[in-house]
């Protein structure tokens, strides 16, 4: 058989035009109705957990609906951008996890209000983790579970050392330096110095706040100059581990012995204390000064509803059938997997895994010190405030100039969302 | 049928150069047009407009978001940084490639073997050299390969990439980018080494040149001129389009550090991360793109560019 230049010619139009069209369908995993008389096909997003099985429950679950065909993506990378680029396109998620929602995207109108879900249940979820999905009265996400950080301290290294475990910022200081050896550093806040996991912790323990209740800015006292001051002096004294293989929310350098003290999160307590056995405490972030108290950061992962999916109404009705009335699943997906406290009080309080050891201390203090970052904290807001004390602690800037220069910022960033609201 | 009659071999025969240049032209300018120039279109279009999650805005700021920008410090400084680092990536790689290309040209047992050694990096993708340098060679800790040498003479260990003070991080960075590219520009340089013709170094040494540096000075580098022009302009583009390295080896889930973060470094963040503010980052592009085309105008007619005689 002889091919002519015209078959050929029409054989590549013909296969250039289907790959375009082929381009142009793409599979956003979002079906255009009910499929298998299963009711419509949805589109949820999760991000990568680290911890073995989650992805395998959450599909488990989605299987389990029977109102609508689930598909879960679990998404690798940096999923805070990905679910923020794909929510301006019609190829998004129906229902995603979601670090937030922000207020741009609440006042951008890109999620659905899911108030009306919470009828009956609102009081059952605790109010450190609500408050962050609520604005103008009206809440934009299910909190999932709550995640959050503290200090673990190794106890036969302080021991040997003559360290008492640090109740205020000062004595971590000194801690610090007298935990560190040659082969070992007293303290590991990440690999920035803390300048990015820390957020607003330190001020919290000087009694401050990043924004104030009435929406002001909350740090514009000596007392933060004072705190973040302190934290440049664990650089200046060499204390801290810089330049770990893995990071802060890793707590490989901690059962490694590189560090004597590491701030992390629950979720690495299981592995913790496999490493270790009893041979670690746990402290909330040291108070400092006499208006100051112990903090502890807190913040969970909601699920929200696209407001771009076809089927708004069905992916609510699947929210709340997940995250609010099935809460053997979300016990499951809090506790037999990785570590999490429950977002619902009632299940919290009824886990046995929270009752005994280190995790009952941390529900402790994550029920007397736990803050949330608030709303009016915007990406803008915190990327100013990160980058002075990023400045304060690796290069000795001054934190008085620094943090007039973060309050400047966050009063024009708080003045841009008020405008808009 | 058609292509058989008068009227159809005239339409679709060899001699209609137009059509046949449409074919296979036009689907790479629909393509230019559709993923080049209509987004750049957008992006000067939403700069003028606030953009927060949002690709289609309706609040018109005028210049606002421009004037936001240049009065922002943590864009300036990212300028600041992208230029020292241009000062010094230029020039070294420069050197190192030429000095390369110079020492390989004159191996003349075992050239393919050292071409292909010095080579080899650049078909490394600068994300995996910059995790590479960042967990294995320059992490922080004692058994980070350089803190293990340097722990043979006594030193502590060092925070290679989060020492500001000396800034070791620039170590790093410089050394990932030379390793990388350094083949590259290598190679480029020993094709145009081997366009210079012997009988000019004959003349030379007739003429009593010493070899070395006065050959090197009034041969060897004047014939490299156009390949020089070349390899400059096209390291100061590499320079203006650092992230990759900058990104993999500096940034963690909680952000980046403000020293070290180029440009393009800080409109990823502002455009694309969590902030999403599409119109300020599009203001932010718009006045990298005036910079980058100011600076290549006034490189080529430095060089002059274009010129025959150049």
């Amino acid at each position: 058989m002889t091919i002519s230049r015209r078959t050929v010619l029409s054989t590549a139009a013909t296969a250039a035009t289907a790959a375009l069209l082929t381009a142009c369908g793409g599979n956003t995993g979002r079906g255009g109705g009910g499929s298998g008389g299963a009711g419509p096909r949805l589109a949820q997003w999760y991000h990568q957990y680290g911890e073995t099985g989650t992805e395998q429950a959450v599909e488990r679950y989605a299987a389990a609906y029977g109102k609508a065909e689930v598909t879960v993506q679990w998404r690798p990378g940096s999923y805070d951008e990905q679910t923020a680029a794909a929510l301006l396109t019609e190829s998004g998620p129906d229902v995603f996890e979601v670090n937030g929602p922000s207020l741009d995207q609440i006042q951008g109108k890109q999620v659905v209000d899911l108030t009306d879900l919470f009828a009956g249940v609102k009081d059952d979820f605790s109010p450190a983790v609500l408050a962050p999905k609520t604005h103008d009265g009206r809440i934009w996400a299910v909190p999932q579970v709550i995640d959050t950080q503290f200090l673990y301290y190794r106890k036969s290294l302080l021991e040997d050392a003559g360290v008492r475990p640090p109740r205020t910022l000062d004595a971590l200081v000194d801690a610090a330096k007298a935990l560190t050896t040659k082969k070992t550093k007293g303290l590991f806040l990440g690999n920035d110095g803390g300048a990015g996991v820390l957020g607003g912790t330190p001020l919290h323990a000087a009694g401050l706040e990043l924004v104030t209740a009435d929406g002001k800015v909350g740090f514009d006292d000596p007392a933060a100059a004072r705190a973040l001051g302190k934290l440049h002096r664990l650089y200046a004294d060499r204390s801290l581990l810089l330049g770990a293989p893995a990071d802060w929310s890793d707590p490989s350098a901690f059962v490694q012995g590189l560090t004597a003290m590491q701030w992390s999160g629950l979720w690495a307590l299981p592995v913790v204390k496999k490493a270790l056995g009893d041979d670690f405490g746990v402290l909330p972030f040291p108070a400092d000064g006499s208006g100051g108290k112990p903090s502890v950061p807190v913040g969970a992962y909601g699920a929200a509803v696209s407001a771009r999916s076809e089927h708004k109404q069905a992916a609510k009705a699947f929210v709340k059938w997940l995250w609010i009335e099935k809460t053997d699943y979300q016990e499951d997906f809090a506790l037999s997997y990785g570590f999490h406290i429950p977002a619902r009080l009632s299940l919290a309080k009824k886990a046995a895994k929270l009752r005994a050891g280190a995790a009952a201390d941390v529900v402790r203090f994550t029920t007397d010190h736990g803050y949330a970052q608030p709303l009016l904290w915007t990406p803008a807001s915190q990327t100013a405030y990160q980058d002075g004390l990023s400045r304060v602690i690796k290069d000795g800037a001054n934190p008085e100039s620094e943090l007039r220069s973060v309050v400047r910022k966050v009063t024009a960033e708080l003045d841009r969302v008020r405008k808009k609201a | 049928m058609l292509g058989e009659g008068g009227a159809g071999r005239r339409a679709f025969g060899t001699q209609n150069r137009t059509l046949w240049f449409w074919v296979f032209v036009g689907p790479f300018l629909l393509g230019l047009g559709v993923f080049t120039y209509v987004p750049l279109g957008w992006s000067v279009y939403l700069s003028f407009f606030d953009a927060h999650n949002t690709v289609t805005p309706s609040d018109f700021v005028g210049f606002g978001n421009y004037t936001e920008m240049l009065g922002n410090k943590a864009f300036t400084d990212s300028l600041w940084t992208f230029l020292l680092f241009s000062l010094f990536i230029v020039p070294t790689t420069f050197v190192l490639s030429l000095a390369l290309a110079l020492m390989v040209n004159r191996t003349r047992g075992a050239q393919a073997f050292f071409r292909s050694v010095f080579f080899l990096p650049a078909a490394c993708s600068y994300v995996v050299a910059a995790l590479i340098w960042k967990m294995s060679l320059f992490n922080g800790v004692r058994f980070g390969l350089a803190n293990t040498v340097l722990g043979w003479f006594g030193a502590d260990q060092t925070a290679w990439l989060s020492t500001t003070h000396p800034p070791w991080y620039w170590l790093v960075v410089v050394t990932v980018r030379l390793w990388l590219q350094a083949g590259f520009y290598m190679v480029l340089f020993l094709a145009g080494l081997q366009r210079i013709s012997p009988r000019l170094y004959e003349a030379a040494a007739v003429d009593g040149a010493r070899p070395g540096w006065q050959v090197l000075r009034h041969i060897t580098l004047p014939q490299l001129r156009t390949t020089s022009v070349a390899v400059v302009l096209l390291l100061v583009i590499n320079a203006f389009q650092a992230f990759d390295e900058f990104y993999n080896l500096l940034s963690d889930a909680r952000g980046y550090p403000p020293y070290a973060r180029p440009p393009l470094v800080y409109l990823y963040y502002t455009a694309l991360g969590q902030g999403q503010n599409l119109g300020l980052g599009s203001a932010g592009a718009v006045i990298l793109a005036l910079i980058i085309a100011v600076v290549t105008v006034g490189q080529a007619r430095w060089f002059s560019l274009g010129n025959k005689e150049g």
